[in-house]
């Protein structure tokens, strides 16, 4: 808690506008993010590709829908504290009733009652927290084993882990549980979006530069939260991007 | 839900407005209602393919024939090449541009494939510059909603979408990235592209 209020109160000192959201590509250190594709991409063709398909196979859709909805429901209370760092009093109410509805009635989080009842999932994290302080998105980096990212959301992703209020709620046990079922739910994405993970990863005549676009706009369009978007007009002028 | 209402209320106006056949209205400005209506017809067209039933081989060639019917392939083609397309022959730009019809078509008529099973809703349609965008949300089992932009132009003589974005994801910039690439790889020879590309997607 005292964690917490000292977080909080760097937020309203640092309290600014949130960052324009850029739109080129800033990726200075391609070459070695481009060794890391490699290895991240041995690594999926090696483990995750096949243990991916093996989960999906052995495990019934339900059982992987529930794997799911508890690893995100222990997502939730991370998600809280950064929406109440970004001055978002309404989407931590949201995560913070969806959290109490499916750890209740959605027993222990294995069901997600909250969404039909209005309270969806507002995703958040630590980059993102940044971002609405103010700091710069910085370089394109792909990091091993967890991929696409920037250097903003890389510290983001660390915070994140060193601030999981849950860490200090859980038993040594319980924590290691919860990192399991964390690793089972990629597991199962891997499943789900299989064709388009493959698509990208094995048929792109430039996997890395793809997974890169794709990254970024995807990542940008979430931090504009429904920002009216600099569409380009290929009629007037086919050639700019 | 009053979005449901509105498209209901929209598609009987545009029933009697004779705008049922996207494309076939003499040579008028394109509305937000216009936009919005090719939209629910590329739209419905999707969701009928998606819960048809039918194999997965049909369903391509129907997705194939929705995106030739409703999008603009010479400008999607032309911004995919990029600079390159500054370069070309009358001719090349012709053959390029049927090759890259049928690529296109092929793999986006693959990705609507993850479809099956769900469904699209148009929810709103606004001006932007001089083209629009048609907001949807696709509804997909198993996945939260999410969404899916079109942006519709009658630059080309006809009321066509030229790029679609899910979440943030846009096509023309995919495509962009990816047939630069594979020019790359070919040392920027655009004759092989075309002759390979033709057997790609």
């Amino acid at each position: 808690m005292a964690r917490l209020a000292v977080l909080s109160g760097l937020a309203l000192l640092t309290a600014c506008a949130p960052r324009d959201v850029p739109t080129g590509i800033n990726d200075p250190y391609e070459a070695r993010n481009r060794s890391v594709h490699e290895f991240n991409i041995d690594r999926d063709r090696a483990t995750l590709r096949p243990v991916a398909m093996a989960y999906g196979h052995a495990v019934p859709e339900p059982v992987r829908n529930g794997v799911g909805n508890f690893a995100s429901n222990l997502s939730l209370p991370g998600a809280v504290v950064n929406s109440l760092l970004q001055l978002r009093p309404g989407d931590a109410a949201q995560n913070a009733t969806r959290f109490l509805i499916n750890s209740t009635i959605g027993l222990a989080g294995l069901f997600d009652p909250a969404s039909p009842m209005g309270a969806t999932k507002v995703a958040t994290d630590f980059g993102e927290t940044l971002h609405v302080w103010g700091v710069g998105e910085g370089a394109y980096v792909e990091l091993p084993l967890i991929g696409p990212s920037t250097e903003r959301d890389t510290l983001g992703k660390l915070v994140d882990i060193a601030l999981n209020p849950l860490g200090s709620v859980l038993s040594s046990d319980e924590r290691t549980a919860s990192l399991a079922v964390g690793v089972m739910a990629r597991v199962g994405d891997r499943y789900t979006y299989s064709d388009i993970v493959d698509s990208l990863l094995y048929e792109s005549a430039d996997s890395y530069a793809q997974a890169r676009m794709t990254y970024l706009q995807n990542r940008r369009y979430q931090l504009g939260r429904g920002a009216e978007p600099e569409y380009y007009d290929p009629y007037e002028d086919p050639y700019a991007q | 839900m009053p979005s449901e209402t509105s498209r209901r209320g929209f598609l009987i106006t545009g029933l009697v407005a004779g705008g049922l056949l996207a494309g076939l209205r003499p040579a008028a400005a394109l509305t937000t209602e216009q936009a919005r209506h090719l939209i629910d017809v590329v739209v419905g067209d999707i969701n009928r393919v998606i819960n048809s039933g039918r194999s997965e081989s049909q369903m391509l060639v129907e997705f194939e024939r929705i995106f030739t019917s409703y999008a603009d392939v010479p400008i999607i083609a032309r911004s995919a090449l990029g600079i390159a397309a500054r370069s070309a022959s009358a001719g090349q730009m012709r053959a390029f541009t049927d090759a890259f019809r049928g690529y296109i078509s092929r793999k986006y008529g693959r990705r609507f494939r993850e479809f099956i099973g769900g469904e699209l809703k148009v929810r709103e349609a606004r001006p932007y510059k001089s083209f629009y965008e048609v907001k949807s949300t696709a509804y997909l089992r198993g996945q939260a909603p999410f969404e899916v932009i079109f942006l519709v132009s009658d630059r080309s003589g006809r009321d066509l979408f030229f790029n679609i974005f899910i979440e943030g994801v846009n096509m023309l910039a995919t495509e962009r990235t990816e047939i630069g690439a594979l020019l790359d790889q070919r040392r920027g020879n655009l004759d092989a592209l075309i002759r390979d590309l033709r057997s790609m997607g």
